[in-house]
């Protein structure tokens, strides 16, 4: 396949959602054929410039994603799917995009909080974050402000990304923030936070940056930030 | 008659009684046929009960008191046919009753002098004038004929109405009782390819109407194969009297095998008991009458068990729609047309609401979903009805059209074949294994296809209340759609061949 052919094709897939061959998309008649993982790997087989298929491949896709989300025409799982499709798209990329010289948006490290389990909003803002092109560093559920801050001091992202779903371990978000204060950190990065008992006059309180109410606020918010 | 009809809904059907019970009720009702008797105005229904071997006794000048034997009332029943069809314009919106099989039809209904209009205005706060909010006003008209056309119209674009009986009475200057009848059909006919059903004014008129009919079908044979019409004939005036004139009508139609419903609607603590067991063991006591009748008639005359038992509201004695014991009545009274293998003509989506809002919607649910569950074949007053069955507002048709379709889906039959369970362990399988523990991505396809129920289409994104000016913008669109009338050919025959049609309803000219 031509180079403009695997690109127009990422892009499709993008479209469709469609990690790799197994995904049946929505259209008629995608079942067995190549999805954006396998793709993705004959483009870099082939040596297609890796930055083209991210500029013309993925975030063409995504932008048209995002136009039909806000036209009511995709709902949530369909930006969802795309988002994956590319999450994955950049996981093979990420060195080859090293090697040209290409930065990434970002590290965003994200986590629920200590006595927490509850990752549903959690891992739906780190697909979202991936399928835009952020490195996304997910320490998971249920974790203390002393891991946050350790993985924040080696890896140095630009964000961080806290999430709670209950009222009695919300409160642990205040504790995250002081500890990275403790460490001399604060200032280095900007603390989202998320869940559905905050609120923006919680994050106020407590001295994170933003609150975000979805997954699409937290990816504004980041853009706007770069 | 074609073998397409409207796919409806085959539910799993809610059983309020026991088997035991219904037997119960059945002892009932034919003693009350058989010692109590009912009081008969009609003189041919009297020779006909008498030929059939009843007992009559003179009761005054006027009535005479009938008194079926059990086994007289057996053999009446055992001609009774347990499927009828009933036509339509469009062939594929034929209905199929089969009253072994709880495939559930929704349809409009009642004769209200109400029309409700709706409009949007915009009020403004007295506390503070810059808050201003768009909200519904409704304006009450009178019925007419131009009305009753559009409200034809717009039910053959709401999707969940299965068939329609005139929701309005028509109210003009120039509607006398001869010309009543074809007009009403005529209006109705012409604006919806779906079956119509309707009272008749004037026996006088039966002709008339059916010539109408003839010529849509295609002929008097046709009209046999797809009966586009069909008639409500409300038999008996509880408690137990069958009246002279409904009951010559229940005559002619069986003379002529038009399928027809016989009904009564008692209401509980007026003129039926208000106990489950009393009303029960009454009304369906009164609706055999009718359906034997029919039977001595024309033995495999096609039939409906027509069973509206309503509540008494004992600070006005109006009729309750809205009460647990309607449902209570109604679900028992599905159960005995059951039994008796006859086809059941029920009702849900009436309550005392004026306007639609909050209030109807209660009402309104709290019916259609137990009756639905029920199992009645033919649903009729779940379109649009307000005040009881005073008002038709044609925006609450629109809503009622949305909450039937939300409750059709929800009474969709399970399904769990091999395919289902081996894409679903597929599914857990991989969801399992993924770092993001998410099913969304699967829901895509059942999301386009609409197999997937997506979201209430009237809500507002900013989270205010605009469920009835969306509606009304909908029900906008709707009507803006070119009708479906009949062609000019057969609209010049019915103008040719059938008096008394208004002028103004001739849409080819």
């Amino acid at each position: 396949m031509e180079a403009k052919e695997l690109i127009e094709k990422i892009k499709e897939n993008v479209i469709q959602g469609r990690i790799n061959k197994e995904d049946e998309g929505f259209d008629e008649g995608l079942d067995g054929e190549p999805g954006t993982v396998e793709l993705i790997e004959e483009a870099i087989k082939t040596d297609v410039d890796a930055e083209q298929m991210v500029i013309n491949g993925l975030t063409a896709g995504m932008e048209i994603v995002g136009a039909r989300f806000e036209s009511g025409e995709y709902l949530i799982p369909d930006m969802l799917a795309s988002a994956e499709a590319v999450g994955a798209a950049m996981d093979l990329l990420a060195p080859h995009l090293e090697k040209s010289g290409v930065k990434s948006r970002g590290k965003f490290l994200i986590a629920t909080v200590k006595g927490d389990l509850h990752d549903i909003g959690k891992n739906i803002v780190s697909i979202m974050l991936k399928g835009a092109g952020y490195e996304v560093i997910d320490l998971g559920t249920d974790v203390p402000a002393e891991k946050i801050a350790e993985t924040a001091e080696q890896q140095k992202p630009k964000f961080v990304g806290l999430s709670a779903l209950l009222t009695t371990t919300m409160r642990e978000m205040e504790n995250v923030i002081n500890t990275l204060k403790d460490k001399g950190m604060r200032d280095d990065v900007k603390i989202l936070i998320g869940g559905a008992p905050t609120s923006r006059e919680f994050a106020e309180k407590i001295g994170a940056d933003v609150h975000c109410a979805d997954a699409f606020q937290a990816v504004e918010y980041t853009n706007s930030i770069n | 008659m074609t073998d397409s009809y409207r796919e409806g809904m085959i539910v799993r059907p809610y059983e309020r009684i026991t088997g035991d019970e219904v037997r119960s009720l059945d002892r009932a009702s034919r003693s009350i046929l058989e010692d109590i008797g009912l009081q008969c105005f009609n003189e041919e229904a009297t020779e006909l009960f008498s030929k059939n071997g009843c007992r009559v006794e003179k009761h005054d000048e006027r009535s005479y008191i009938i008194k079926i034997p059990g086994s007289v009332l057996t053999d009446a029943l055992s001609s009774t046919p347990s499927v009828v069809k009933l036509g339509a314009r469009d062939p594929g919106n034929s209905l199929l009753l089969d009253a072994e099989i709880p495939r559930i039809y929704f349809g409009s209904g009642s004769e209200t002098n109400i029309w409700l209009d709706t409009e949007i205005e915009t009020f403004v706060s007295e506390k503070d004038p810059s808050i201003k909010k768009r909200l519904p006003v409704f304006v009450e008209k009178r019925g007419t004929i131009q009305r009753l056309a559009t409200a034809a119209r717009l039910a053959e674009e709401l999707d969940n109405l299965d068939f329609f009986i005139r929701p309005v009475n028509i109210q003009d200057e120039d509607i006398t009782e001869d010309n009543h009848d074809v007009n009403k059909f005529f209006a109705s006919l012409s604006n919806t390819t779906k079956h119509v059903q309707a009272g008749l004014t004037s026996l006088a008129q039966l002709d008339n109407v059916l010539r109408i009919a003839e010529l849509i079908a295609g002929g008097k044979e046709a009209l046999k194969e797809n009966p586009v019409i069909s008639f409500i004939t409300c038999t008996v005036k509880s408690p137990l009297q069958m009246v002279d004139d409904a009951t010559q009508k229940l005559i002619e139609f069986s003379k002529r095998g038009l399928p027809f419903v016989v009904s009564s609607s008692p209401q509980g603590g007026s003129t039926a008991p208000i106990t489950e067991t009393g009303m029960v063991a009454q009304i369906n006591a009164e609706i055999l009458s009718g359906v034997a009748l029919t039977q001595m008639v024309n033995p495999g005359s096609p039939v409906i068990y027509g069973s509206v038992p309503v509540r008494a509201r004992m600070d006005n004695l109006h009729d309750m729609y809205c009460a647990p014991e309607f449902n209570q009545y109604n679900i028992d009274c599905v159960q005995m047309a059951r039994y008796y293998k006859i086809p059941c003509y029920s009702t849900s989506g009436v309550g005392d609401s004026k306007v639609p809002g909050i209030q109807a919607t209660i009402e309104k649910f709290f019916t259609h979903i137990p009756i639905a569950m029920s199992g009645a074949q033919y649903i009729h007053y779940a379109f649009g009805l307000l005040d009881r069955t005073n008002t038709f507002c044609p925006v609450q048709a629109v809503l009622d059209n949305q909450h039937i379709g939300m409750i059709k889906r929800f009474l969709k039959q399970p399904k769990f074949d091999k395919k289902d369970f081996d894409e679903s362990m597929e599914q857990i399988r991989k969801v399992s294994a993924s770092s993001q523990k998410l099913y969304a991505r699967f829901v895509r396809k059942g999301l386009r296809s609409g197999e997937i129920y997506s979201h209430y289409p009237f809500e507002d994104k900013d989270g205010q209340d605009r469920v009835i000016e969306t509606a009304l913008g909908h029900m906008n669109e709707l009507l803006s759609r070119p009708a479906k009338t009949v062609s000019s050919e057969i609209e010049d025959e019915i103008f040719g061949k059938v008096p008394g049609l208004l002028p103004r309803l001739k849409r080819n000219k």
